[in-house]
C-alpha cells in the first residue's frame, strides 16, 4: 500500500527529465536481505548516448546503481551543494576573501569521475575545485577552513580557495590551463612508474583555448600517456559564452587525433560510465582521450560575478528545474524503490548539521601563527632566515 | 698499494695543463680516465663533460631522475651536453620533446610532483620565458601554497646569457628574473667543478633548482680535482667560493665572468694590486655573508656580471652590503660593471662593447682604488 501511494506521489512530484530516467517500468526489485526490507537492492537505468570522436564504441547505455553507491553519490553531492551554498555566505559575510569560484550545479562531474576511478589514480584541476577536494578526501571542515584562512585549513591558511591539494590531488591550480601540462606530466610519472595508474585532468571551456592544453595533447598522444583530459563545459568561460570563445565549441574533437568523448556531465550516472569508459582507454595503454562533461554553474564565475549579466535568470531557473544533478539522482532512486524520500530528507538533514558544525569551526579556528608565515618555502630543508619587510624584520622559514 | 701510487703521482707530471681546444683534447680526456692508476692527481675537464658526467652519475644513481627537453636524445644534446646518455639508458630516462616549452616545463612539473626527479632542459634560457609561468607559478610556488604536502624536485637547465653573435633575443641573462622568486633556488656555475657538483646538488635537491650554465664556457677545460671526479661530489647549493685570496678590493661574480675577474686579477696583480675573487655559485639563497666577510677584510667591493644593470645580480648585493655589517667597512660605495643597458647588438665591435671586458674591471678597480 505504502509502496503505491510513493509510486503515485513520486509521478506526480517528478519532471519531466527524472520521468526519462525512470521509464524503465520494471526495474528489478530484489528482496534485500539487509537494511530496510523495502528497499530494492540495485535498478538499472538507461542513460544517454554520448557523442563519439574517433570511437567505434562508446560508453554504455545502460548502467547498474547499487542502493548502497546511491545513498552515496546522493550524500556526496548533497555535501558538496551545501558547503558551496555555506562558503557563497561566509563570503558575503566577508569572512571568506579573495577569490571564491563556486561549483555548485556540477557536482555530478566530481563525483561520477570519483566513482570511476580509484584513491590511487591522480586528479589536477582548476580553480574551482571544492568539489575535487572534497571527492579526494579533504572533510568539509578542513576545506571551510582553508577558506577562512585558519590554521585548521587543509594548506594551513596559507592556499586559500585556489590552492587545495590532498594525497594523489594535486590542486586547486589558479592560472587557466596550466594544470593540463602538469596534468599530462602526472600520467608521465604514472606510466613510468608502471602501476596502472592513471590521471585526470580536469580544465574548463574557457581554458580550453589555451596553447599549452595543445602542446599537452600533442605530447600525451606521442608517447601514450594515460591521461584523460576532462573539459567541463559550463558554458560560460567567466562572462563570455562558448559561441564568443571558440571557433569550435565541440570540446570533446578538439584534441583532434585524440579521441574523444561528450558527456551529460549533470548525470552522475552518465559521467560515471564515462569515465569507467575513458579509464580503461588510458590503462590499457591507447593514451590519452578526451571527455567533453556538458554542465552548468548555479553560481556566477566566481563570488564578484553575480552571473546574470552574461546569461538571464531564466536560463539558470530553467536549469535548476530540469537538470537539476541532485535532483535527478534522487528522483531515480525514489521511483526505482531505491531509497525513500524521508531516508533521503534524513540525509539532508545530516549534511546540513556536519556543514553546519564546519562552518562554525571555520570561523572560529585561529589564523595561522606568524611565525609560520615562512615555513614551506622549501621542501625537506634546514632552517633558513627570510627578510621581511625591511631588513630588522626577520622570520625563520621551518620546513 | 699507496707507495705505488705516490710513486706514480711523482712521475706523471700534472697541473694545470691546457689541452689543445676542440675534439682531441676532449677525447684523449676520456682515454685517461679510463686509467684509474694515478687516481690520485686531477685532470682537466670541459664544463661539457662535467655536466655530462653529472647527469650520467645521476641517472645512474637515481631511477627516478630523468632527462627531457629539445634534442636531448637522439642528437646527443644541442650543445651535446648530454652525448651518449640515450644510447646507455633509453627512451624512459632521455626524452625528446617537440618544440613547445609550456607543455614539456609544465610536463615536467607535474612528473616532479607525482615523483619523479626530473631534469628539464631549455636549449637556451630565452626560450624559457615560453615557459616562465610553470617555473614560478606551478614550481617555485607550490610547497608553499600546499603547506609543505607537494615538492617539486625539479631542476631547470640550459645555457643563459650572452652567447657569441646570437643577437639580441638569443642573449639575455635571467639570473635576476629566476633570482627574484622565493621557493626556487637559483645556480650558476663557473668552472667544471661548479658546473659538476651543483648539477648533482641541483638533482638532488627536493626543491626546483633553476642552473644557469653558460654556452661560451661548455668547451672550455678546467683543473677537476680528484675529491670532484668522485661520484659523490656535491657543492652545497648557497655557498659561494673565494676563488682567489687579495686585500685591497673584492671582486663578486658569478657564470663567465669570474673568469674576466680571475684575469683582471693577475693583470693587476702585476701593478700591486690585490683583488679577492668571489664566486657566487649560488644566486638564491645567496651567501652574502661570504663577500661581508671579504669587504671586512679589503673595503671595497665591485660586483661584475652579464646581464643589465638595472635590478639585477649585483643592485641587489649593494642593497644588501648596506643593510649588513660590511657597510661600515667600506671606505668607498659599492661599484657594479654589467652589461650595457641595450638589447644585444650582432656587430662584435658593438656586441663586445655590450657586455663586461677584462678592462672594464680593471678600470672599475682602479677607480674605486683611486689608483
Amino acid at each position: 500500500m505504502r509502496k503505491m501511494l510513493l509510486a503515485v506521489l513520486s509521478r506526480v512530484l517528478q519532471s519531466p527529465a527524472a520521468a526519462a530516467a525512470a521509464a524503465k517500468p520494471a526495474s528489478r526489485v530484489m528482496v534485500a536481505s539487509r537494511n530496510y526490507a523495502d528497499f530494492a537492492n540495485e535498478a538499472t537505468f538507461e542513460i544517454k548516448k554520448c557523442d563519439l570522436h574517433r570511437l567505434e564504441e562508446g560508453p554504455s547505455t545502460t548502467t547498474v546503481m547499487t542502493r548502497e553507491e546511491g545513498l552515496k553519490y546522493y550524500k556526496t553531492m548533497q555535501s558538496i551543494r551545501r558547503m558551496e551554498l555555506k562558503a557563497d555566505q561566509l563570503y558575503k559575510q566577508k569572512i571568506i576573501r579573495g577569490f571564491c569560484h563556486l561549483y555548485d550545479g556540477q557536482e555530478a562531474c566530481c563525483v561520477g569521475i570519483e566513482a570511476a576511478i580509484k584513491p590511487t589514480d591522480h586528479v589536477i584541476t582548476a580553480y574551482r575545485a571544492h568539489g575535487f577536494t572534497y571527492t579526494r578526501g579533504v572533510p568539509i571542515r578542513e576545506i571551510l577552513t582553508e577558506l577562512t584562512g585558519r590554521k585548521g585549513g587543509c594548506a594551513k591558511g596559507k592556499g586559500g580557495s585556489m590552492h587545495m591539494y590532498a594525497k594523489n590531488f594535486y590542486g586547486g591550480n589558479g592560472i587557466v590551463g596550466a594544470q593540463v601540462p602538469l596534468g599530462a606530466g602526472i600520467a608521465l610519472a604514472c606510466k613510468y612508474f608502471g602501476k596502472n595508474e592513471i590521471c585526470v585532468a580536469l580544465y574548463g571551456d574557457g581554458a580550453a583555448n589555451q596553447g599549452q592544453v595543445f602542446e599537452a595533447y600533442n605530447m600525451a598522444a606521442l608517447w601514450k600517456l594515460p591521461c584523460i583530459f576532462v573539459c567541463e563545459n559550463n558554458r560560460y568561460g567567466m562572462g563570455t559564452s562558448v559561441e564568443r570563445a571558440a571557433a569550435s565549441t565541440d570540446y570533446y574533437r578538439r584534441g583532434d587525433f585524440i579521441p574523444g568523448l561528450r558527456v551529460d556531465g549533470m548525470d552522475v550516472l552518465c559521467v560515471r560510465e564515462a569515465t569507467k569508459f575513458a579509464a580503461e582507454h588510458c590503462r590499457s595503454g591507447k593514451g590519452p582521450i578526451v571527455m567533453e562533461l556538458q554542465t552548468y554553474r548555479y553560481h556566477g564565475h566566481s563570488m564578484s560575478d553575480p552571473g546574470i549579466s552574461y546569461r538571464t535568470r531564466e536560463e539558470i531557473q530553467e536549469v535548476r528545474s530540469k537538470s537539476d544533478p541532485i535532483t535527478l539522482l534522487k528522483d531515480r532512486m525514489v521511483n526505482n524503490n531505491l531509497a525513500s524520500i524521508e531516508e533521503l530528507k534524513d540525509i539532508d538533514v545530516a549534511v546540513r548539521n556536519e556543514t553546519e558544525e564546519a562552518a562554525q569551526f571555520a570561523t572560529t579556528d585561529p589564523e595561522p601563527p606568524l611565525e609560520e608565515l615562512c615555513h614551506h618555502i622549501y621542501f625537506n630543508e634546514p632552517p633558513f632566515e627570510v627578510r621581511g619587510p625591511n631588513q630588522w624584520i626577520k622570520y625563520k622559514s621551518g620546513s | 698499494m699507496a707507495v705505488a701510487v705516490a710513486v706514480l703521482r711523482h712521475l706523471a707530471p700534472l697541473g694545470p695543463r691546457i689541452p689543445p681546444h676542440g675534439c682531441a683534447g676532449g677525447r684523449l680526456l676520456q682515454h685517461r680516465r679510463g686509467l684509474r692508476l694515478s687516481a690520485a692527481a686531477a685532470i682537466q675537464v670541459t664544463v661539457r663533460d662535467a655536466l655530462n658526467q653529472a647527469l650520467d652519475e645521476e641517472l645512474e644513481r637515481d631511477e627516478r631522475v630523468f632527462l627531457l627537453g629539445e634534442e636531448v636524445a637522439q642528437y646527443d644534446g644541442a650543445y651535446k651536453i648530454s652525448r651518449g646518455l640515450w644510447k646507455k639508458y633509453g627512451d624512459k630516462r632521455v626524452i625528446d620533446t617537440p618544440i613547445s616549452e609550456m607543455g614539456f616545463a609544465g610536463i615536467a612539473v607535474g612528473a616532479a610532483m607525482a615523483g619523479l626527479r626530473p631534469v628539464c632542459e631549455f636549449m637556451t634560457f630565452n626560450f624559457s620565458m615560453q615557459a616562465i609561468d610553470q617555473v614560478i607559478n606551478s614550481a617555485a610556488k607550490t610547497c608553499y601554497m600546499s603547506a609543505g604536502l607537494i615538492g617539486v624536485p625539479i631542476v631547470f637547465r640550459g645555457p643563459n646569457g650572452a652567447s657569441a653573435g646570437v643577437a639580441a633575443q638569443h642573449s639575455q641573462c635571467f639570473a635576476a628574473w629566476y633570482g627574484h622568486c622565493p621557493g626556487l633556488k637559483v645556480v650558476s656555475p663557473w668552472s667544471a667543478e661548479d658546473a659538476k657538483g651543483l648539477l648533482k646538488a641541483a638533482i638532488r635537491d627536493d626543491n626546483p633548482v633553476v642552473m644557469l650554465e653558460n654556452e661560451l664556457l661548455y668547451g672550455v677545460p678546467f683543473e677537476m680535482s680528484e675529491q670532484a671526479q668522485s661520484k659523490d661530489f656535491v657543492i652545497p647549493i648557497g655557498k659561494a667560493k673565494i676563488e682567489k685570496q687579495g686585500t685591497h678590493i673584492t671582486l663578486v661574480s658569478h657564470s663567465r665572468l669570474v673568469g674576466h675577474c680571475l684575469e683582471a686579477a693577475s693583470v693587476l696583480a702585476k701593478e700591486g694590486v690585490e683583488c679577492e675573487v668571489i664566486n657566487m655559485r649560488t644566486i638564491r639563497p645567496m651567501d652574502i655573508e661570504a663577500v661581508e666577510a671579504s669587504i671586512m677584510k679589503t673595503n671595497h667591493l665591485i660586483t661584475v656580471e652579464g646581464g643589465w644593470p638595472q635590478f639585477g645580480v649585483g643592485a641587489e648585493i649593494c642593497a644588501r652590503i648596506m643593510e649588513g655589517p660590511a657597510f661600515n667597512y667600506l671606505d668607498a660605495p659599492a661599484v657594479r660593471v654589467t652589461g650595457t643597458d641595450v638589447p644585444m647588438p650582432y656587430a662584435k665591435n658593438l656586441e663586445d662593447n655590450s657586455v663586461p671586458q677584462v678592462k672594464d674591471i680593471i678600470f672599475a678597480v682602479k677607480k674605486v682604488l683611486n689608483v
